[in-house]
């Protein structure tokens, strides 16, 4: 019974979502219902998967579980693969998804057909990428991902998101063009689309096939990144995010970390120290790319007119600094930015259902209006302030307040929040290659470029959100009070209160990071866990 | 012979469906959307051997020498990849209508350009 636990988070949001587009479009009660049942079970099980993969918490023996579908053995049936970092990821979509969907009960879930279905579809697509341990089979999940998305991209229709749309599906269907390529190429060197097995048959691959399985891999690496939104392949993602409705906005804060979480494995699964000449491939593409996404989307913040297309750059900032991270190669960098993915993907997902609440009560194009006033030295409403010394502010602005500080503070990553330990974690490792404990040692050149894209993109999210919130919360003279409902103020907090507990836990999860980065690493463990070692040798002597 | 005649194939149709994706027009890049998946499944077809006359599953009980036989694999990825792209270039089919009824035009950015 445990061992189906694994495949439950692809069959549960299919179930709900076939039985959500069953019912008459009518029935937005019951649709709820099922909706919200089906995303805080798959909050339940993703914890349920998570305290079972940590369970031998030494971090020696590996605590891999997997699912063979058909009980076909490894390199010939798929394999759903459960390891730390798989739930830990499924943990995360999740939370993001039971927050998105409550906050949808407000409105959003009626403002279009099938919201509840798509986001169902939506979520069980992004579990399976987090889950599959085969090639192919990540391309299905990726297009179901893909096609739920670009309905609730265009959820609530209007010209600004079916252009966005538009521009969006062009986009990642080519993408997923690359993908086959890059896919049909690796298996046409290598004769296997079984990660593992591709993993323990990389180092055997003929010199004069090398060059062919690079170009492969380079194609699929592309497709990846594209998805990961990496300069210069995410010009599509801010137009697309900030068109987006909120929920769904928050729920995509998640899908450019599909794309980072699948390079973390695949990179150092089949790149890794074990992979012979292949070690590290590619690495500095991914360094140097992702600190180009960072001043992309750094100059991005600043220059954004508004919250939306604020918050959209700095899905890009945090996109960028997780590949850089990665491209570093260092097992302590891993520790760091895994945390660091957990801070930034909740407070992104929170600021995105936040920012309609704010700007709910103002003018549309009342951001525009300011910047002009501020270019044009325009100060037409200076007398009304004089009376308004004293004012009480009302408990809603009080907690919309609040919660955009919760969130300034955690995409900027100042201290007290999370953002801040996760920036820490990351640097203290990209600066001490060998440890905290041994002094001295040259600090790679790449190592210093790292710090400094950090510490600038920190400044400028700083300066972006200051001015937005000064805008939004102190220089708007006539804006109408919004009208908050309980449900979309709860998400918004349990995200910003997760972000709290994960700072004064720091200790506890550190430490899973650190277990998560060290089995990433020990990428031996995983091809044991999926290919015993009897059946190896019985495909050996077979002969390949 | 077969394997130029196939290669020149696959790059005639990847090279007009890239050129038709880069055209302004929706319709032009939907076209152009389908020759490249066209090409990207005829490749995956090329990936598992170019052979003719070989069986794909084993014809007797008794397992053989596999190199006598077809890679039966990428013929089955071809089926899920042409599935897969017929349903995405419906929906795409969908919104562009959708697009070309909110904006009036049929250009790729909802507008026609400046003269």
């Amino acid at each position: 019974m445990a061992d189906h636990l694994m495949i439950a988070p692809v069959v549960l949001p299919l179930l709900a979502g076939a039985a959500t587009l069953l019912l008459g479009e009518r029935r937005h009660g019951l649709k709820a219902v099922i909706g919200v049942a089906s995303t805080f079970a798959l909050v339940g099980i993703a914890i349920a998967l998570l305290v079972t993969s940590d369970a031998a918490s030494d971090g020696s023996t590996s605590a891999i579980g997997v699912y063979r579908l058909g009980d076909w053995p490894a390199p010939f049936g798929i394999v759903f693969v459960v390891d730390r970092l798989s739930a830990l990821m499924l943990l995360l979509t999740s939370i993001l998804g039971a927050a998105a969907v409550v906050f949808s009960l407000a409105r959003w879930h009626r403002a279009g057909a099938h919201f509840h279905s798509l986001f169902q579809f939506l979520l069980m697509g992004i579990n399976g990428a987090f889950l599959t341990g085969d090639l192919f089979n990540l391309f299905v999940f990726f297009e179901l991902l893909l096609a739920a998305s670009y309905g609730l991209a265009l959820h609530g229709s209007g010209v600004a998101r079916v252009k966005a749309g538009l521009h969006y599906i062009v986009i990642n269907l080519v993408a997923s063009l690359l993908f086959l390529i890059g896919v049909s190429l690796i298996y046409g060197v290598s004769g296997t689309l079984n990660m593992a097995d591709l993993a323990a048959r990389i180092p055997e691959i003929a010199a004069e096939n090398r060059s062919l399985l690079e170009m492969g891999a380079g194609i699929l690496g592309t497709a990846f990144l594209l998805k990961a939104g990496m300069w210069p392949l995410c010009f599509w993602l801010p137009t697309t995010y900030a068109a987006a409705s909120p929920p769904v906005a928050c729920i995509f804060a998640i899908m450019t970390k599909v794309g980072a979480y699948i390079l973390l494995r695949l990179w150092l699964l089949l790149f890794g120290e074990a992979a012979g000449e292949f070690a590290q491939f590619g690495g500095e593409w991914l360094l140097y790319g992702g600190m180009a996404t960072i001043a992309f989307g750094v100059i991005g913040t600043l220059a954004a007119q508004d919250m939306a297309r604020l918050c959209a750059f700095s899905v890009l900032v945090s996109s960028g600094t997780v590949l850089a991270a990665i491209g570093m190669g260092q097992v302590g960098v891993i520790e760091g930015v895994l945390f660091y993915m957990i801070s930034s993907t909740l407070g992104i997902g929170a600021f995105f259902l936040l920012i309609e609440l704010v700007e709910r009560g103002r003018e549309p194009g009342a951001d525009v209006l300011a910047v002009t006033r501020e270019a044009y030295g325009e100060d037409d409403d200076r007398d009304e302030d004089e009376d308004q010394v004293g004012l009480a502010i009302p408990v809603t602005m009080g907690m919309l307040g609040i919660a955009f500080i919760g969130c300034a503070l955690m995409i900027a990553g100042l201290p007290p929040l999370s953002g801040f330990i996760a920036k820490f974690a990351l640097l203290t490792a990209a600066l001490n290659p060998s440890g905290m404990t041994q002094g001295g040692g040259s600090v790679p050149s790449a190592s210093w470029a790292l710090l400094v894209a950090l510490i600038l993109s920190g400044l400028a999210a700083l300066i972006a959100m200051t001015r937005a919130g000064i805008r939004a919360f102190w220089a708007a003279p006539d804006r109408a009070m919004p009208r908050v409902a309980v449900t979309e103020m709860v998400p918004i907090a349990a995200l910003l209160i997760l972000c709290v507990l994960q700072t004064i836990q720091a200790g506890p999860v550190m430490r899973f990071m650190q277990a998560t980065a060290h089995s990433l690493h020990a990428s031996r463990d995983y091809v044991r866990a999926v290919l015993p070692p009897a059946e190896q040798q019985v495909r050996k002597a077979g002969g390949t | 012979m077969m394997e130029i005649i196939l290669s020149l194939g696959i790059g005639a149709l990847a090279g007009s469906g890239v050129w038709l994706i880069l055209r302004p027009r929706t319709f032009q890049v939907i076209i152009g959307l389908s020759l490249l998946s066209y090409a990207v499944n005829l490749f995956i077809i090329a990936m598992g051997r170019l052979r003719t006359g070989a069986p794909p599953v084993l014809t007797t009980p008794a397992a053989g020498d596999p190199s006598l036989y077809a890679d039966p694999l990428p013929q089955a990825l071809v089926l899920t990849a042409i599935v897969i792209s017929f349903a995405t270039t419906a929906l795409f089919v969908v919104v562009l209508l959708a697009s070309r009824g909110l904006t009036g035009t049929d250009h790729v950015d909802g507008r026609e350009p400046e003269p």
